[in-house]
């Protein structure tokens, strides 16, 4: 089913509840494969909920129909020198989808990337959104303002809800300006300790980094561990320097400047994309890291690895049968990206899931809303 | 204004709660006495005041808990309480509630600064917990004004915002986690020290979720590396007009300066008469602060002037030392004591965008002349935060009533042009009844329903937030 406005969605989810139909919500098909398999009778999809419909450079603001390509979106944004601030990945490379990434699918799952540590995640920008619940009622919460504390933020409650919640027809974000120039500095053949060591020294300087990964070697390549740096020029270079010059106390450093790619990739997670194992993303306080990928690499030689968020958020990659939550031995959780040999999220606390459970009940009492994708 | 009826039931048993919560708290943390209740009896909404039947000053988490149990057990109604200093009237009890102040609970229980965070008790002051990291050259972002008084507590109930939000967000946009106990006693752990927890984002709805989720009695903050400098410029202008398109062109050049803040003419004269900071005569005036190193400073300040002396500025004051800068922040520091000076006034907190400022302003101004009160304004321009302060005199009979009449229609105004009713200080009980504004019936019961789910007897802080016809069956119950 395509509906072409709210009305006709909602007319559509009111059918499906009072005969108990389950729906599948698809914007783009780019990240069908995140969250739990889905038993569905029929696809929504929002194709009709394309378009940016208020743009104001000036404010800082956009809105946009959920089904709107996030390319249309990066590129009218872009030619007034803005952007997303949360930089979000793009799962084709990971998950070999194909279409159009949405953004109604990246609100719905969250999605952020390397500048996470600086300027928030997908959460943090958005600032509205207006959706289609589980009985058919058109609901918004938030609006298109940066400030708004009026009523519950339900706002966030739906970013990350995986459709589970309501289906997004409308979003609103806070969006900033393009940085002028970026330097990168690496610090080379760092070991893991070293390079959370290095990554918290520059995340906690003065310098306002807002990127900060690690990846270590792998046949034939050395570690590296990147730090950016954005801004106007002459302040890019002061800092850039200045970062340099405190990182070179861990190991060899060097500086480029706009190198994109290597950005590109890590948001992507391209160098663990290559076979058809599994794919975790794993979240834990930094200086967890490196305890943590070493009670892996000892429970699973094969295991591969990426650091991002200063160590914060560890991708890995190990075979479909390994069940990495066993060796989670810090504070945090894994979540599967890629492979279906486990629940997709991490099991959580059972007051958490109670409060879970009861929040979906009171948005989708029949379970019409992608069934079963959170759990 | 409206408030429910007190359950007779409840005040009945007072003595009976009163001792019950004696055997789970020291006596010092028991207060029913009516001459002592009364010091809780509003918050700084002080037109509305009502004193509670008891208040309750747990130390712990756990006799947070413990209270709590026994309040859902019988039945009694909880207002959580930090500082007291809510602008909207979050903390005003009802005649039947225990109110639950968190106020001794201010310790640091953890700082890490390799992984940027600090876990307090929430009774912790908002200034006191940057106090706790300073000596490492580290601070916590959001800057309510009332920061020295203001606590964690009240920050994330309220999602408070503060000067320098443009550049670092507010509350929520800083929280890591929360320890929280439910109203039935139950304590949950919410995020944690790392980004983006599993699962449903709770922590994001009871950030902002003004007290009525649950008991927050520890949170964990990101705290950041202080800048290496920031420097303040001073800009006037002839018109409000100009000096709102002076901000826009600012933010589209793609300069993001860590404050705009705007003052117009009747508050830049009150804060003159005040503080003497040496403010120009002009309709409108910015600051504008940026931070960084002395050459990023320079550079930015540079885009910054090179912008506003296009729009004809009546003066620009760009500071030179620390003094200047000092006396630059001071005027815009003391508006509200300046205003509170000259008379009795109420702050609202609409958010418009930004583009609509203009037109805002002028639609103030009308209304200042059809209800014959004077109104100030002083906002953050960069979001679109405003804050008209109405003047009044509370010693008139029937000021109060009119300044509530315009207050309202200066909120609905700022939803009419796109904007909310409240960018920072909460709905509380002051904004409750405008909800309908902004939400529709289907809109509220889905807030509701979130209550429903965390609070489902409704003892929380029950009367606030949304209009009471839309809650009254479900308090009944
Ligand atoms: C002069 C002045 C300037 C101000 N400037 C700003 C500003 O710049 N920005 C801004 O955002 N606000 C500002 N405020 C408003 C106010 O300071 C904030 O809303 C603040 O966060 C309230 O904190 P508090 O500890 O005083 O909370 P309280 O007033 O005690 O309570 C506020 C709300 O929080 C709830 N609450 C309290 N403790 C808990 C708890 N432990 N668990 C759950 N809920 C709880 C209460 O029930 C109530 O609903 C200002 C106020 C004043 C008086």
């Amino acid at each position: 089913m395509t509906p072409k406005d709210e009305q006709e969605l909602a007319e559509c989810v009111k059918d499906s509840s009072g005969t108990g139909r389950k729906l599948r919500i698809r914007g783009g098909g780019t990240r069908l494969a995140l969250g739990n398999a889905v038993s569905y009778d029929d696809t929504i999809s929002m194709d009709g909920f394309s378009g940016v419909s208020l743009y104001e450079p000036g404010a800082l603001t956009l809105v946009a129909g959920a089904g709107t390509p996030l390319s249309e979106i990066t590129e009218t944004l872009r030619k007034s020198g803005q952007q997303l601030p949360f930089e979000p990945m793009d799962h084709r490379t990971l998950l070999n989808s194909v279409g159009e990434p949405t953004i109604g699918g990246v609100v719905a799952c969250n999605i952020s990337g390397p500048r996470r540590i600086q300027a928030g995640g997908c959460r943090d920008s958005l600032i509205g959104v207006r959706f289609v619940n589980g009985q058919g009622e058109a609901i918004k919460n938030g609006g298109r303002v940066m400030k708004n504390v009026t009523g519950y933020d339900l706002v966030k409650l739906m970013a990350g809800s995986f459709g589970s919640l309501g289906i997004l027809t409308e979003v609103a974000f806070k969006v900033l300006p393009i940085p002028e120039v970026q330097s990168t500095i690496t610090l080379h053949r760092a070991d893991i300790n070293t390079a959370v060591n290095a990554m918290s020294a520059a995340l906690g300087s003065p310098f306002d980094v807002t990127g900060a990964a690690y990846l270590p070697a792998i046949k034939g390549a050395d570690s590296k561990t990147v730090l950016r740096i954005e801004g106007f020029a002459k302040s890019v270079k002061y800092r850039a320097d200045k970062l340099a010059e405190k990182v070179s106390g861990f190991g060899e450093v060097s500086i480029v400047r706009n190198d994109h790619d290597i950005w590109a990739d890590i948001k992507n997670v391209k160098r663990l994309s290559g076979n058809s194992d599994a794919i975790w993303r794993v979240s834990v306080k930094p200086s967890d890291a490196p305890a943590f990928c070493a009670k892996l690499t000892q429970s699973c030689a094969s295991a591969e690895m990426q650091l991002d968020w200063g160590g914060g958020l560890i991708w890995v990659r190990v075979p479909n049968d390994f069940d990495l939550r066993q060796s989670l031995n810090v504070a945090g959780h894994a979540t599967i990206i890629r492979g279906d040999g486990f629940a997709a999220f991490h099991p959580q606390p059972s007051v958490l899931a109670k409060i879970e459970q009861r929040l979906r009940d009171k948005f989708d009492p029949v379970g019409v809303l992608n069934p079963g994708i959170m759990g | 204004m409206e408030m429910p009826i007190p359950s007779e039931m409840v005040l009945s048993r007072k003595s009976d709660i009163v001792a019950r919560l004696r055997t789970v708290l020291p006596d010092d943390a028991v207060i029913s006495e009516p001459s002592q209740t009364q010091a809780y009896e509003c918050d700084a909404l002080t037109a509305y005041r009502c004193a509670p039947m008891a208040v309750v000053l747990p130390r712990n988490t756990q006799q947070v808990s413990e209270v709590l149990r026994i309040c859902s057990g019988l039945n009694v109604p909880v207002v959580p309480r930090g500082s007291g200093t809510s602008l909207a009237g979050g903390a005003l009890p009802t005649a039947d509630c225990v109110v639950l102040g968190v106020a001794r609970m201010n310790g640091v229980l953890e700082t890490n600064y390799d992984d940027r965070y600090i876990r307090v008790q929430s009774g912790r002051t908002n200034l006191s917990v940057t106090g706790a990291v300073e000596q490492n050259d580290f601070f916590y972002a959001p800057d309510p004004s009332s920061q020295l008084a203001c606590a964690i507590a009240g920050n994330v109930a309220m999602n408070s915002g503060g000067a320098h939000c443009l550049k670092y967000g507010v509350t929520t946009n800083n929280l890591l986690g929360v320890t929280m106990v439910m109203m039935d006693g139950e304590i949950v752990e919410i995020g944690g020290s790392h980004l983006d927890a599993s699962g449903l984002d709770l922590l994001g709805v009871i950030c902002g979720s003004e007290g009525q989720l649950g008991v927050v009695t520890e949170a964990t903050l990101r705290i950041l590396h202080k800048p290496e400098g920031a420097r303040p410029v001073l800009i006037g202008f002839d018109s409000n007009e100009v000096a709102g398109a002076c901000v826009s062109d600012i933010i589209k050049a793609g300069v993001l300066p860590v404050a705009i803040e705007f003052m117009d003419r009747p508050c830049i004269e009150a804060v003159e008469d005040f503080a003497k900071a040496g403010y120009p005569d002009a309709e409108a005036v910015l600051i504008i602060e940026v931070e960084g190193s002395e050459a990023e400073i320079t550079e930015q300040l540079e885009k910054i002037t090179a912008i506003a002396t296009r729009h004809n500025p009546v003066e620009l004051r760009e500071s030179k030392s620390s003094e200047e800068s000092a006396a630059i922040w001071a005027g815009r520091k003391a508006a509200f004591g300046a205003m509170g000076r000259i008379a009795d006034y109420m702050c609202l907190d609409g958010t418009i965008p930004v583009s609509e400022l203009p037109l805002v302003l002028r639609r103030i101004g009308e209304l200042s002349k059809q209800y014959g009160l004077k109104v100030a304004n002083v906002f953050h321009a960069g979001d679109g935060n405003m804050h008209p302060l109405i003047l009044f005199d509370a010693n008139k009979p029937g000021d109060l009533e009119l300044c509530e009449f315009m207050g309202a229609d200066i909120l609905k105004l700022c939803v009419e042009v796109g904007g909310c009713l409240t960018g920072e200080h909460g709905v509380g009980v002051e904004k409750r009844d405008l909800m309908m504004t902004q939400y529709n019936i289907a809109d509220i019961e889905t807030q509701l329903h979130v209550k429903d789910v965390f609070d489902p007897a409704w003892l929380l802080n029950a009367a606030k937030v949304f209009p009471l016809s839309t809650t009254k069956s479900r308090r009944a119950s």
